[in-house]
């Protein structure tokens, strides 16, 4: 039989997460500080909105681009929020996850041999989904030096006349970095100057820890070259839900609504209806979560200090991202041993790409109680690598 | 801070000076002196501790009594409410809206106990003029917190 497989699929590595959780889910007692999602269960008034949108049978298609209330409901929150206008109708559509906005925003833009700028560490899924779309993944290699920041000298450096998109992550998973004001209007300078159109994913904005988030959208000139990607799961814990939405300009949107259309149809119904109640009176929720994480914040950096191990101070999602060269490992192995000698599982910086290699990825999307189990066992763990 | 520290040990109040200053992101004399102040203020009135009775051997019972009363020249909510909750075994005494006047909780180690405190002390006060006593059958949650509830972490140990 011949090969039946995609060659461009072939290609695509596995994601290096997977590859780790094969290995913990094998432990059975171990303390897991892996997890990309929130310990949070979703706020009960929003999952009662989707009971009671199954019991009113609610149960069918929407239109492709959601609901339009949910559209309107999207459109007065960024505005409340970041200040941007985005019409309801035209400029938003409503996507399984931000992921999916993520890959059909790539598949919307890419010709063939087009380059996207892929800043990294970040999350998984940019690269692979470029990749199908025909995209040539160049990567900025982020430094532990600027916070893991993307300054404007890197992403000039990584400029050349086939650039066409770059992704900004940002607050980024893995680093838990956040860009300000001021950080993103140097790179706008770079990006208008060299015409290229911003993928900004912002998951993560409703989870910063010094002042408010801020889009690189509401700059002068860049909201019609910026697509702005967030969602409902790490805000309101929503993540099985699957739902995101994706806000641009006019024309874009309405090519990512042909691929979502033939490929996905809708984003889930029910969800839908629930995410409305999570924008209208769900904002008490996200502060009480935001409060509890920064507490797990201050805990695991003072942590580390007492430990003397090197960490930047992260303001944004729910991760540090702790630096473990002294220790002359790899992260995987240091992860790995972590894991094996300690019980506990935390995911190697290389999982997120070449750049986060001397790095561990903590989550503390945990309970204090399970942190302050698991800084006890690193503690053992560091102390008795800094013997040997 | 203030908000923040009260939301804080609201939860658990076990939380010592010098983890509640890291929590908090905070000096710890600064921590100290506020949580001083709130008790000072008190703001912050006692420490409890949620104990879930039934599970123990020791038997308690609780009653809800709604009290009708009739107020009297110089003598206000306030008075009758202190006349009330000076016992010992009541727990809660609030005014409230709607058709009665005070809600008051009682914990007795018998039915009886709470029949007889209801007859013979309760009811006789002069300006009680009815009451109202429903026990207390099954306790779900209690100051926020589920009683019986076992949180386990159904997520997937490590994802993206």
């Amino acid at each position: 039989m011949r090969n039946f497989l995609s060659d461009k699929v072939t290609q695509i590595q596995p994601s290096g997460i997977r590859k780790f959780f094969d290995i913990v889910s094998e432990m059975k007692d171990a303390i897991s500080l892996g997890v990309g999602e929130p310990d949070f269960e979703t706020p009960w008034h929003i999952r009662e909105e989707g009971i009671y949108s199954f019991e009113k049978g609610r149960t069918f298609y929407t239109s492709n681009s959601g609901l339009k209330s949910l559209r309107e409901e999207i459109s007065s929150y960024i505005k409340r929020t970041q200040g941007i206008i985005y019409n309801s109708d035209k400029e938003i559509i409503v996507t399984v996850g931000g992921s999916e906005a993520i890959d059909i925003a790539l598949r919307a833009m890419i010709n063939p041999g087009d380059e996207v700028i892929i800043p990294q560490p970040s999350y998984v899924s940019y690269a692979p989904c470029s990749s199908l779309a025909g995209g040539v993944n160049v990567i900025i290699n982020l430094k532990n030096e600027h916070n893991f920041k993307l300054t404007a000298e890197e992403l000039e450096a990584a400029i050349t006349d086939k650039s066409k998109i770059l992704i900004l992550p940002y607050p980024n998973n893995p680093t838990g970095a956040i860009m300000d004001k001021n950080d993103l209007e140097k790179l706008a300078k770079v990006i208008i100057e060299n015409d290229l159109f911003i993928i900004s994913d912002e998951i993560y904005s409703e989870l910063t820890y010094k002042g408010k988030h801020f889009s690189i959208a509401t700059i002068e000139g860049m909201r019609e070259r910026t697509l702005l990607i967030n969602g409902f799961s790490k805000s309101y814990a929503m993540t099985g839900w699957r739902l995101g939405y994706a806000c641009g300009p006019e024309n874009l949107i309405k090519q990512m609504t042909k691929i979502h259309q033939y490929a996905i149809m809708c984003a889930p119904t029910i969800s839908q209806y629930a995410a409305v109640e999570a924008l209208k009176n769900g904002d008490e929720d996200v502060a009480k979560m935001r409060e509890s994480y920064n507490q797990r914040r201050r805990f695991l950096l003072n942590s580390f200090k007492e430990m003397g191990l090197e960490c930047f101070e992260p303001f944004g999602a729910f991760y540090v991202f702790p630096c473990i060269r002294e220790f002359g490992l790899t992260s995987e192995e240091f992860a790995t041993r972590f894991l094996q000698e300690e019980k506990v599982a935390a995911v190697p910086g290389t999982a997120f790409g070449c750049s986060g290699e001397g790095f561990l990825r903590i989550s503390y999307a945990y309970s204090l109680e399970k942190l302050k189990v698991a800084m006890e066992r690193m503690k053992n763990f560091i102390e008795r690598l800094r013997k040997s | 801070m203030r908000e923040q520290l009260l939301s804080l040990i609201e939860k658990n109040s076990r939380i010592g000076i010098s983890e509640l200053a890291v929590l908090l992101g905070k000096e710890e004399i600064d921590v100290e002196k506020e949580n001083k102040k709130l008790e000072e203020e008190r703001v912050i009135c006692g420490y409890h501790t949620l104990i879930d009775w039934e599970k123990t051997s020791i038997e308690k019972v609780s009653a809800i009594i709604e009290v009708r009363v009739t107020l009297q020249r110089g003598q206000g909510f306030d008075k009758i409410a202190q006349r009330i909750y000076n016992y010992p075994e009541v727990k809660s005494v609030y005014l409230i809206s709607g058709g009665f006047d005070l809600m008051v909780t009682l914990e007795e180690k018998s039915l009886k106990e709470i029949a007889a405190f209801v007859s013979d002390k309760l009811s006789t006060l002069d300006n009680v003029l009815s009451t109202g006593t429903h026990f207390v059958l099954k306790r779900y949650k209690e100051h926020g917190t589920i009683l019986d509830e076992e949180k386990e972490d159904s997520r997937e140990v490590v994802t993206p």
